[in-house]
């Protein structure tokens, strides 16, 4: 059976339609997770995908974080379930103490839309365990505040447990140490500025982060994220 | 019970970018005012508490501050608190 993969929808998430057919396309069975629910609907993974939930009001992911669906994702997270963030559900896993840090305004002030060469730097994740590290994948980012930025505390602590999951290999928005995705501790929480699921197949200008959806969709079906 | 009127000011912290504050820094050279440097602009917010002492209304807005109305990991934040006059 094909591993089902839950794709929170947030009012103002706009990436939900892409993420979801790169999960069908990776194989998967794609679940629509409607925030203000709170059942998970069984899934064996879940994807926070892009967009402005609930506006960003206040702050990008500040709201959205109190949204009933996320205190079951939290809990989803906790038990060791995979769980994926990408560009504005980076920030909301943020927001949500998921995973540590914030995304402040990029460097240069400027709204950065264009495709990015990005390096894996670990594969033992939930977003990564079928990939080499070291790769360099082309990937879009799409993003005002993509601009990574932790205390110094927290960034030593990422290095020494090898938690700094993609790096840029040309740092485009000023994020500390050129960090484009984090882990948690376990390994199955990642978030990351850069839009794999819009990078599938070669028609869309780049087929490199077929390996990452294929990678999320692994973990799920394995129960174990690398 | 009292009601107590709390000015909340949420600015970046230092090493934060603070874009607003360098476009506007630029842009008031352009009308002759050289003389400017360190322009910073954050957030207001206001709202109204029901509490019984004052103390106990800027506890409860301080945790309002941390657990919503400021990112402490990128955010400062500045608690004016006073009786409201009506």
């Amino acid at each position: 059976m094909a591993p089902r993969v839950g794709v929170v929808v947030f009012p103002g998430t706009n990436c939900e339609l892409d993420a979801a057919y790169a999960l069908e396309h990776a194989g998967a069975e794609a679940v629509t997770l409607f925030h203000a629910d709170t059942d998970l609907k069984g899934v064996d993974g879940v994807i926070v995908p892009g967009g402005f939930a609930h506006g960003d009001y206040l702050r990008t992911g500040a709201i959205a974080r109190f949204s009933p669906i996320m205190a079951s994702v939290a809990e989803f997270a906790a038990a060791g379930g995979p769980v994926v963030g990408i560009c504005n559900g980076f920030q909301v896993l943020c927001e949500a103490g998921l995973l540590p840090g914030a995304l402040q305004k990029n460097a240069g002030l400027k709204f950065i839309c264009r495709t990015v060469d990005l390096r894996v730097e670990t594969t033992t994740t939930a977003l990564t365990n079928s990939l080499e590290a070291g790769v360099v994948l082309r990937i879009p980012i799409n993003h005002f505040e993509g601009n990574y930025t932790c205390a110094p505390e927290t960034l030593a602590r990422l290095r020494d447990e090898d938690r700094i999951v993609v790096r840029y290999v040309d740092n485009p928005n000023g994020s500390v140490d050129a960090i484009a995705g984090v882990c948690n501790e376990g390994r199955n929480v990642v978030g990351l500025m850069p839009h794999p699921e819009r990078a599938i197949e070669s028609v869309l200008g780049s087929a490199d982060g077929a390996g990452m959806i294929a990678s999320i969709v692994r973990a799920a079906g394995a129960g174990v994220v690398a | 019970m009292a009601r107590y009127e709390a000015r909340i000011e949420v600015t970046h912290l230092p090493g934060i970018l603070d874009p607003q504050g360098v476009t506007v820094e630029r842009a008031l050279p352009a009308l002759g005012y050289t003389n400017v440097s360190h322009v910073k602009i954050g957030k207001s917010i206001r709202l109204e508490v029901d509490a019984t002492d004052e103390g106990t209304a800027r506890a409860q807005v301080e945790e309002m501050c941390e657990r919503l109305l400021a990112n402490p990991v990128i955010e400062a934040y500045e608690i004016h608190l006073a009786e409201f006059a009506g």
